[in-house]
């Protein structure tokens, strides 16, 4: 193994291949901003230019420079103007638009650089210590687990229901889960809910609705709302990139504890990283003291730094099927493989005995574009802070022209537009209505997952009895009542101690 | 989750020579594709120009399926003999899944105009999919470019699995049959699910009880059989031959009349007393409304690929049987494939 990770790292310090990673990073970044454009399109546009280089290994580290630019990239725009690019950032922007709206864009971004940078490299040290360990008890994951993990995802909803919230944010989660169910799923021969519109057929898009549900909302707002925009306006200042030690206290154990359960979740075939994210937002939220819990979800560094690590680790340890089983865990994944395909290198439980030079090159490489990316944008990022010092007369039509180019170059369809609009403007009568958006959007991701997942179940046990006849499921599932009903018996009891306190005076 | 991956329409290579029917290309895509090419052209030195006269300049294979499957496997294949062989000068290639092809089908028809350099892999799901009238369209919807090759049918078992032939299959099945489920990556009704039923079938069982458990994609149907969600899977034979040669699967049933070269060790169906046979066409499809000389230049850069060496590397190396229909003929081909499945399906009940 050692002999592995000295072939790996003399490969990875090459010349050429440093300049590979910077390049790679580079490119991801840039065109990661761009909300239609998340990390899977961008290494798709890059896989020519990788497979024209001809050496996998250097190929490889450029994609995976990419790779990690393109995350970094997308939580960028979830933080500077609420536009989620990918379903990964959607909780990226839970805490980190409301930082930015208070005028710590700069130090929002940088929470989320060193988040990203600690998640993608405990991933990497993971991924090469427990690789092929951790193959196998990926595979002790059936549906029936899946179902399970997706309804702990689904309680990610919690932070956003406040008090006298509740209804609201499950009648938010309903709507989402419905709207999940348009088009053809996997599992039923037949279109449901399209009314025969075509465009219907392949059920709304991810990019669409995130748009509809928070970026135009958040544009529409600037514009009926002046004051609101002023705050934003001073976000440009170099001195809030600082981190307070308060702060950094705070978040350490966050990212470490997001980090190794991102990567667990990651390892995992067809969770992956948005997964991830929700459960690492959801699981620290409910685990903070109280006060802090309050904080979540209007600007806490804590819930910025929980999903930003999570799903960079999660990122990484969808590597491990990928690599040991040759089995594509996630979308982007599934990309890679193409590329790994092209290049002559078939993923699989041999890679590493026959090229283990190519198995240790992908991983140093990770690490290497980690570390380079932090080295690169650290320096950015008060420049990159300052959009949102740009006056709001340009900056609104800004954001309404990046709203409807991610919308439109997902699907080159311009009846996207027409939904995204429609959708907008129902998204900003129910925003006047306090109702929070962001349950419909988790309802929508988790959706179509938890019902392919339910309905094969299902199917293979001939009913709800997996529920009993798997533990793990049961576990699952216990562990996502336990998730949401703790919290709110810790806050009655802390109640009714305050009260005692009252009456003993 | 698995959001579709939407990339340039043509590869940036492609795009610094004037394509014709690229005026309608959005300034967005051409910022896109001027901001990709700067920066590769900043960080690498371009390939080497294409070699001779290209009959196509250049072609985007549309796959309405994951990276990895047989549809990638077929546009992969087939844009690597024609790029090799100089008959294109470019491919590019795009995974779209969904819906079991139909969301590709869909795009390629709803924009139609803006897809003139595209070509569209597709099978005999198709073909299953107009019969059973649950998509609204079907491949008279399309511009039938060319069918191609063949793949046989196979049903595949992990490596570590008890089961080591049919016979050893369908005593399982007998023994527990709600235990003994079969898993592929086509909707139920679909053309995995129709292999499956057919042998079961063919074997003598009631090819209606058969658990069939469908997956989006391929990855996912494959980690479902290693963790032993499901007992077997139905697959295509080359992506089989793919697995078996990682050494994750065994294939234990290949529909076809004898012995494949490709993969000498998989047994038939036949062989072992299920009599029944099955080839999955794979063929082009382009948008509808396609002019006529571009349709023509497709038609004949793919006739010509028979002949050439790199063809038949990447054929013999995927155990395809080459099966050509042009134009007419394809049209000719699919409305009896119609008609032999539409009466199949008829027997097991799907229709």
């Amino acid at each position: 193994m050692l002999d592995g990770i000295w072939i790996g790292l003399s490969t990875a310090f090459s010349f050429s291949n440093l300049l590979m990673v910077i390049g790679g990073c580079l490119i991801g970044t840039f065109i990661g901003m761009l909300p239609g454009l998340g990390p899977m399109s961008i290494i798709a546009i890059m896989i020519p230019v990788a497979i024209s280089i001809g050496d996998p290994s250097a190929a490889l580290i450029l994609l995976a420079g990419v790779y990690y630019g393109a995350i970094f990239g997308g939580s960028t725009s979830s933080i500077l103007i609420n536009a989620p690019g990918v379903a990964s950032t959607v909780a990226t922007s839970f805490d980190g638009y409301p930082l930015a709206r208070q005028g710590k864009a700069g130090k929002a971004l940088t929470v989320a650089a060193i988040a990203s940078f600690a998640g993608g490299s405990i991933g990497a040290i993971l991924l090469m210590i427990f690789a092929p360990a951790l193959a196998s008890v990926a595979l002790l994951f059936h549906s029936a687990e899946y179902f399970a993990l997706m309804v702990v995802g689904l309680s990610a909803i919690a932070a956003f229901a406040g008090s006298g919230q509740v209804a609201k944010a499950l009648l938010m989660t309903l709507v989402g889960l419905m709207m999940a169910t348009v088009g053809e799923g996997a599992l039923f021969n037949q279109p449901r809910f399209t009314m025969g519109i075509l465009d219907l057929q392949s059920g709304f898009g991810f990019i669409t609705l995130a748009m509809a549900m928070f970026a135009l909302p958040e544009a529409l707002f600037l514009v009926l709302d002046p004051s609101r925009s002023n705050s934003g306006g001073n976000g440009g200042d170099i001195k809030d990139l600082r981190i307070t030690k308060e702060e950094a206290k705070k978040i350490t154990p966050v990212i470490g504890r997001q980090s190794i359960q991102g990567f667990l979740i990651g390892v995992l075939p067809g969770a992956g990283a948005t997964i991830a994210s929700f459960l690492g937002y959801a699981v620290e939220r409910n685990i903070a003291p109280k006060e802090e819990q309050a904080e979540f979800g209007k600007g806490s560094v804590k819930g910025l730094a929980a999903p930003e690590s999570a799903n960079n680790a999660a990122c990484t340890g969808s590597f491990v099927p990928l690599l040991t089983l040759g089995i594509p865990g996630s979308g982007t994944t599934a990309i890679l493989l193409g590329a790994l395909i092209a290049l002559n290198v078939s993923p699989g439980p041999r890679l590493m005995v026959d090229q283990p030079e190519i198995f240790w090159s992908v991983i140093i490489s990770m690490y290497v574009g980690n570390v380079i990316l932090l080295i690169l944008n650290l320096p950015l990022i008060p420049y990159i802070a300052k959009v949102l010092a740009v006056p709001r007369n340009y900056l609104i039509p800004f954001i309404l022209f990046f709203t409807l180019m991610g919308a439109y170059i997902g699907q080159n369809n311009a009846t996207e537009l027409l939904m995204l609009v429609g959708f907008g403007v129902c998204a900003t009568l129910l925003r006047f209505a306090n109702y929070p958006l962001a349950p419909l959007l988790i309802g929508f991701i988790l959706g179509s997952m938890l019902e392919d997942n339910f309905s094969r179940s299902m199917q293979l046990y001939d009913g709800i009895g997996f529920i009993l006849e798997r533990p793990m499921t049961m576990g699952l599932l216990a562990l996502a009542v336990i998730l949401v009903v703790l919290p709110t018996i810790r806050a009655r009891r802390v109640r009714k101690q305050e009260l005692q306190a009252a009456e003993s005076d | 989750m698995c959001q579709v991956s939407v990339f340039s329409r043509k590869s940036w290579a492609t795009n610094a020579a004037p394509v014709k029917w690229e005026d309608k290309m959005s300034f967005i895509r051409a910022r896109r594709l001027v901001a990709a090419a700067a920066m590769a052209a900043a960080t690498f030195s371009l390939p080497a120009a294409s070699i001779a006269e290209p009959v196509v300049e250049s072609i985007h294979f549309l796959i309405p399926g994951g990276a990895g499957g047989g549809w990638d496997g077929t546009a992969r294949g087939t844009g690597e003999a024609l790029t090799k062989s100089g008959l294109v000068g470019n491919a590019s290639y795009e995974n779209m899944s969904g819906g079991g092809g139909g969301k590709a089908i869909g795009y390629l028809i709803e924009n139609a105009a803006s897809q003139h350099g595209t070509l569209m892999v597709n099978s005999t799901p198709i073909v299953i999919r107009s019969l059973t009238g649950v998509f609204p369209h079907n491949f008279r919807d399309l511009t039938l470019v060319s069918g191609t090759i063949g793949d046989y049918a196979a049903i595949v078992v992990g490596k570590d699995s008890p089961i080591n032939s049919m016979s050893d299959l369908l005593a399982a099945y007998k023994a527990d049959k709600r235990g003994t489920a079969i898993g592929g990556g086509s909707v139920p009704g679909g053309m995995d699910h129709l292999v499956a039923a057919m042998v079961m079938e063919a074997a003598g069982e009631d090819a209606t009880a058969v658990k069939y458990i469908p997956y989006d994609a391929g990855g996912k149907a494959m980690a479902a059989l290693l963790s032993g969600e499901i007992s077997a899977l139905s697959t295509g034979f080359s992506e089989a031959i793919d697995l078996a040669n990682a050494g994750e699967v065994k294939i234990i049933g290949v529909t076809a009349d004898e012995r494949v070269a490709a993969y000498k060790d998989a047994p038939t169906m036949k062989e072992q007393g299920i009599d029944t046979t099955f080839v999955n066409w794979r063929g082009f499809f382009a948008a509808p409304g396609l002019p006529e000389e571009q349709l023509t230049a497709y038609q004949e850069a793919i006739a010509k690929m028979y002949a050439t060496p790199e063809w038949e590397e990447v054929r013999a190396r995927n155990g395809w049987v080459n099966i050509h229909n042009s134009g007419e003929d394809f049209q000719a081909f699919l409305e009896g494939q119609e008609k032999a499945i539409g009466d199949l399906m008829k027997k097991l009940g799907f229709l």
